[in-house]
């Protein structure tokens, strides 16, 4: 399976502050009553998003400057809580490309380098000077180099990290790592030989 | 080489090295329930795929279950279609499903525990987070996400990076009254929702060895509240007498070989630890949340904190948005905080012994007018048992709703949820915002008897004051 050499995203960002955000947060448990995950991306924060009613509240994603994002920042320990799927997916499907925080929870960030999208991590004060620049002028382009491990914007350039193995899959196009699993199927069958629950 | 039993199981489980330096890792048992599992069922039709091992796969039904509606169709056509997937897709791949007919339906970490699917020295996956509940057993569990079931339906492997290992060393004896919710709470509390990323915990020391099967289960539950990616307890006598004679066990033929094998995977005296964290078990009181994470948490005696008192910013921006939140006052006592729902059950305290100690105190008390109490029990089988030994009567005679198995309130997918602002004394393992159904639902996580504490005065009470006990 061929994919996609996820070098660099570049693109204008939006910056969604809060440290702990988690996943009920990102995308509350009544909307995974579903059995494909199309349409999730309107769900994106929807309780901090919408009032009871269904109209808009203050948030960034609900400003019309902040639109054509495809760069999501936000704080610490992102994406902590549950194991859903759907909330990186809501993220995707949203239109997001790459996430940059200051660091995220693990079961989130091994979810998203699977789906190919990256996520960075950045230092408070560099999240902080991109936020600034974009709530300026939010036609910033925005590039996270995976390769380099930088984010530059508006001339500027601050350090962000990409977790080595989620880095190398992404930049050598194999994020998916299912083809190389069925490559070791028979490698497998000789692991699960050695086990008497297995063998059994 | 000495090695923790994290490495032995992880040796002994790794095919081979990935080129991005990940391990594929076998997966022994693989658990799948109706929320995360369908998607990962149509990636694999997409990419015309078969299930690599359909016998080492498991199923049941728990997040959308109604627990006051038996028979089918379903109230909520969403929670009938994801029904239905399920059982579709287990029947066309010969995986087992435990469905409601069965009789062994219940939440996946209580059924999987309870039929002895869960054995040390396995590893174990679920497309759930609460998976390291069945690290109780010394197996490694992790909670992994739709396209990692994917992986694994596929090959019965996922890509994983090794994690270190943190030893957690509690001595001595609990108070009467704490229990190992407490115990959980406190190691949150102490260690932070995040200080547990990158690690497996290790839970050792005299209280554990001490332990039921089920007060370990309560504790690795919660492991991943902690940020830990799994957590575990090695196997001893507890461990093996409490998994002999169960469907899925090891029959007496093969049993002396199997807990000889079990036992060879225990950490070896003098291993190497990455870390090491020692806890006194008497420094641990009934603990209660006043916040949005499970780590924002403090001994029912002491005040809610005040944002006013701490310099450290962020300390106190998440102080300040927890209280708005919560609608809590800054210093005030947390106790006499008034509530409006208690819910007991989860895959963190919804087991036998949960319901059977809150009875022995419940009996011939009632719930405080204008509170809705309900027990939900985690699998059809503790339902049965509670039954026979009279303990759903002392709850339905003391004002609690008697329900049929699954998660309920815990993330409130089914009908069950939190109205508005509802405060809700909540025995399971989350009290993030909008948790339990409602956007704006308050919850306050604690053992399972101050959860009926709470439920008896109407307010979040010291259970050892409230059942007397001593
Ligand atoms: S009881 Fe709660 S935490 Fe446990 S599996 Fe069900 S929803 Fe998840």
């Amino acid at each position: 399976m061929a994919l996609e050499k996820i070098t660099s995203i570049t693109g204008p960002a939006v910056y969604v502050p809060g440290n702990d955000i988690d996943t009920d947060r990102i995308i509350p448990a009544r909307f995974m009553k579903c059995i494909v995950f199309d349409g999730l991306g309107e769900f994106l924060f929807y309780d901090v998003r919408k009032n009871a009613d269904g109209t808009d509240r203050p948030h960034p994603l609900n400003e019309a400057r902040f639109k054509r994002a495809t760069i999501l920042l936000s704080g610490a320990n992102f994406g902590c809580g549950s194991s859903r799927e759907h909330a990186p997916q809501a993220i995707q499907k949203y239109g997001f490309k790459a996430v940059i925080a200051e660091n995220f929870a693990e079961i989130f960030l091994g979810n998203c380098t699977t789906l190919g999208l990256p996520c960075a991590t950045a230092s408070r004060e560099d999240i902080a000077k991109i936020a600034a620049v974009v709530a300026q002028e939010p036609t910033t382009d925005v590039v996270i180099d995976v390769v380099k491990q930088e984010v530059r914007f508006a001339g500027q350039t601050v350090k962000a990290e990409v977790r080595a193995s989620a880095r190398d899959a992404l930049i050598h196009g194999r994020w998916d790592p299912i083809g190389e699993l069925i490559d070791g199927l028979p490698a497998v069958q000789t692991t699960a030989a050695k086990l008497p629950y297995l063998a059994a | 080489m000495r090695k923790s039993l994290f490495e032995k199981v992880w040796d002994a489980h790794a095919v081979r090295t990935l080129a991005n330096g990940q391990t594929q890792l076998l997966v022994g048992t693989h658990l799948i329930h109706e929320v995360t599992s369908p998607q990962a069922f149509g990636m694999l039709r997409d990419l015309g795929l078969q299930v690599a091992m359909p016998h080492r796969t498991f199923a049941t039904v728990d997040h959308i279950v109604p627990t006051d509606q038996f028979a089918e169709p379903y109230r909520d056509p969403l929670a009938q279609a994801m029904m239905e997937e399920l059982r579709k897709n287990c029947a066309s791949t010969g995986i087992t499903f435990f469905d409601r007919a069965s009789g062994k339906q219940g939440i996946v970490h209580i059924v999987g525990p309870e039929q002895g699917i869960t054995q040390p020295g396995t590893t174990i996956a679920c497309g759930d987070s609460h998976t390291s509940t069945h690290g109780a057993f010394g197996a490694i569990a992790f909670g992994v996400g739709t396209t990692q079931i994917r992986d694994v339906l596929a090959t019965q492997t996922m890509a994983l990076g090794k994690l270190k290992v943190r030893r957690i060393e509690v001595s001595g004896k609990l108070l009467p009254g704490v229990y190992a919710k407490d115990v959980i709470l406190h190691i949150i509390r102490t260690l932070g929702v995040n200080g547990g990323t990158g690690f497996a915990y290790e839970y050792a020391g005299e209280l554990f060895d001490r332990f039921t099967m089920e007060e370990r289960m309560t504790v690795c539950n919660m492991s991943i509240e902690g940020g830990a990616r799994a957590g575990y307890v090695n196997p001893d006598e507890t461990t093996f007498a409490y998994l002999q004679g169960r469907p899925y066990s090891p029959k007496a033929a093969q049993w002396d070989a199997a807990v000889a094998n079990w036992q060879s995977f225990a950490s070896d005296p003098g291993c190497h630890y990455d870390d090491v964290v020692k806890i006194a078990a008497a420094d641990i009181a009934p603990t209660v949340t006043w916040g949005i994470n499970p780590g924002q948490a403090i001994a029912i005696n002491e005040s809610i904190p005040d944002a006013a008192k701490t310099n450290v910013v962020d300390e106190k921006a998440s102080i300040e948005e927890a209280l708005a939140y919560m609608k809590l006052t800054p210093g005030a006592p947390i106790k006499g905080t008034k509530i409006d729902v208690a819910f007991l059950g989860s895959c963190t305290n919804g087991r036998l012994s949960d319901f059977q100690e809150v009875a022995r105190f419940l009996k011939g008390r009632k719930v405080a007018g204008g509170v809705k109490a309900i027990a939900v029990p985690g699998s059809q089988i503790v339902a049965l048992q509670c039954i026979a030994q009279g303990i759903d009567k002392v709850f339905s005679e003391a004002g609690f709703e008697w329900r049929e198995a699954g998660c309920s309130m815990c993330l409130a997918m089914n009908p069950d949820k939190l109205i508005g602002d509802q405060l809700c004394a909540s025995s399971s393992n989350r009290n993030f915002k909008g948790r339990q159904g409602s956007p704006t639902g308050r919850t306050i996580l604690m053992s399972p008897l101050m959860v009926a504490a709470a439920a008896v005065t109407g307010s979040i009470a010291d259970a050892r004051e409230v059942f007397a006990v001593n």
